[in-house]
């Protein structure tokens, strides 16, 4: 490996191991973002059991920041109660990797705003069924 | 671990040979070639066999070579140097040029320059035609690059210096990349100008030259001494000269035979890739290309995380896109040749060089294909592609 990478250990190791990749047959939210025009698209698709994440997968077109803020978001809210997911926000996704470029922090970054686009969705649903 | 370095596009290591003259003209012949004694003197013939070397390899004259600190500095001296002379008038370039060049024409527009950016062919060639249609009764300077340094699509030098020649207007060329690798004559090309650089060609980086054909007044882009003929002030970088005359030394000896050696290799890449990976666009001219380019778009993953997939297994190469502020720029070549950005995202480049050997493009296309899958099963465009299914490879590569 190159001794001084941009990016932090922690971010190859979920570029490398990413969490929770794939889809959720039949999912109670979905969340995209992005567009390939801008190099990032990020897919976030959530399982809700008694108020909470009981299962969350990931897909993501995108350089490297993409793809470890995706996993480490997963990891981040599995098993929370959509409130706290919700609180969770790009910034402290960053953190938890041990921070990232600069150029990276805005279009790389969108991991939690899917996470909430997919918890709007499973909530968007959920009303008119009652 | 295994490290296969194709990068040399971007620089190339010093050859042992160049390495050995410029130690000894940093630690023994470390004299200033404008002083008088014998120490001088020394060093003021080992920059002029240089400038020999150099004028040889490009049908030139020595004194129609002017060293400078590389080839961004040549290519602002040659843009600069014409345009301040003119005081006014208009540029015709390309929009594939190196930043060098496209930068130096954009800061002349806020001087006051009417610049002509010709668009490309989907190969990134430009048509000598539309470069004769652009001329204009104050039309200053044409600037083509010889080869392109991402896509590697040789240019119409010849027909595009024709055309200038016969128009009465002065062309300079960016043969960054093509030094070394083509055979340059810069009076059968009818070309005015030619930047070149000594770190793509197994040279010292910090130094390259600018071709200036006799008679053609420029004015600096400094002041100083009078050196470089009143062209390029300051005390001449005598190990890096020295180095840039033995490295193009080397690349005319080996200009009958390396060249191909290393299409081989490329071709080997190519057809590897291609018959190995579905959804691969080849970008560049498939055949008008230099010998030492690869470039492939892969369809439905981003380039930045292929080349650190690749990183990881030691290879080394390079993708067109920049993460700039806010946003991840495409490569404005392939946007100009007419990718879809999406597609541009995905493009890496591979430039193989004088080391590289079959087994190191075995190497790569053993980490590549299962890298590119690995990508591939995390990306939600390829789970969406029309069909669904596997698919067979993009554009064809005889395409």
């Amino acid at each position: 490996m190159v001794e001084a990478s941009a990016y932090t250990d922690k971010v190859m190791e979920h570029f490398f191991n990413p969490r929770n990749v794939g889809e959720i047959e039949d999912p109670d939210g979905v969340g995209r973002v992005g567009n390939p025009v801008c190099g990032d698209v990020m897919k976030m698709e959530i399982k809700v059991k008694d108020g909470r994440i009981a299962d969350i997968k990931f897909m993501t077109f995108g350089c490297g920041a993409a793809i470890a803020t995706s996993s480490i978001v997963t990891e981040m809210v599995k098993g929370k109660t959509l409130e706290e997911a919700m609180a969770v926000d790009n910034r402290q996704v960053a953190s938890a990797l041990g921070g990232l470029p600069p150029a990276k922090l805005h279009c790389s970054n969108l991991a939690a705003d899917a996470l909430h686009k997919a918890i709007e969705d499973y909530r968007s649903r959920a009303k008119p069924a009652g | 671990m295994r490290e296969v370095y194709l990068d040399h596009a971007a620089t190339t290591p010093v050859h042992p040979e160049v390495a050995e003259v410029v130690h000894a003209h940093l630690v023994d012949a470390y004299g200033n070639p404008s002083s008088l004694h014998r120490f001088g003197r020394r060093a003021r013939s080992a920059v002029e066999q240089a400038r020999e070397r150099v004028a040889r390899a490009l049908a030139a004259e020595p004194e129609e070579i002017v060293f400078t600190s590389g080839g961004t500095e040549a290519d602002n001296l040659a843009i600069r140097g014409v345009a301040r002379r003119a005081g006014s008038g208009h540029i015709i370039t390309s929009q594939i040029e190196h930043h060098a060049v496209l930068h130096t024409c954009e800061a002349l527009e806020t001087e006051g320059f009417a610049v002509t950016y010709l668009p490309v062919d989907a190969q990134g060639r430009v048509k000598p035609e539309d470069v004769a249609a652009a001329i204009r009764e104050d039309t200053i300077l044409v600037s083509i690059m010889a080869a392109n340094n991402e896509v590697g699509t040789i240019e119409p030098l010849a027909a595009i210096g024709a055309i200038c020649r016969r128009r009465g207007v002065l062309l300079h060329s960016d043969a960054v990349q093509a030094f070394g690798q083509l055979p340059l004559d810069v009076g059968a090309l009818n070309v005015d100008l030619m930047s070149i650089s000594a770190h793509k060609v197994y040279g010292p980086k910090g130094i390259g030259a600018l071709y200036v054909r006799r008679g053609i007044r420029l004015t600096p882009l400094m002041y100083g001494g009078g050196h470089e003929r009143r062209r390029r002030p300051g005390t001449e970088n005598v190990p890096g000269i020295v180095g840039l005359g033995m490295a193009t030394e080397i690349a005319l000896r080996e200009l009958p035979d390396r060249p191909q050696a290393m299409a081989a290799v490329r071709d080997q890449l190519i057809r590897g890739i291609g018959e190995t990976i579905p959804d691969v666009v080849l970008n560049g001219d498939p055949v008008d290309r230099l010998p030492n380019n690869v470039n492939f778009c892969f369809r439905y993953v981003e380039g930045e995380s292929i080349l650190l997939a690749l990183d990881s297994k030691g290879i080394a190469a390079s993708s067109g896109s920049a993460c700039t502020s806010g946003a991840l720029e495409p490569s404005h070549v392939l946007v100009a040749m007419g990718l879809p950005h999406d597609l541009a995202q995905g493009s890496v480049r591979f430039s193989v060089g004088r080391g590289t050997t079959a087994g190191d493009i075995d190497y790569v296309l053993g980490v590549l294909g299962p890298a590119i899958d690995r990508l591939r099963k995390m990306s939600p465009l390829y789970a969406e592609r029309a069909g669904g299914g596997p698919r067979a490879g993009g554009t064809s590569l005889e395409g």
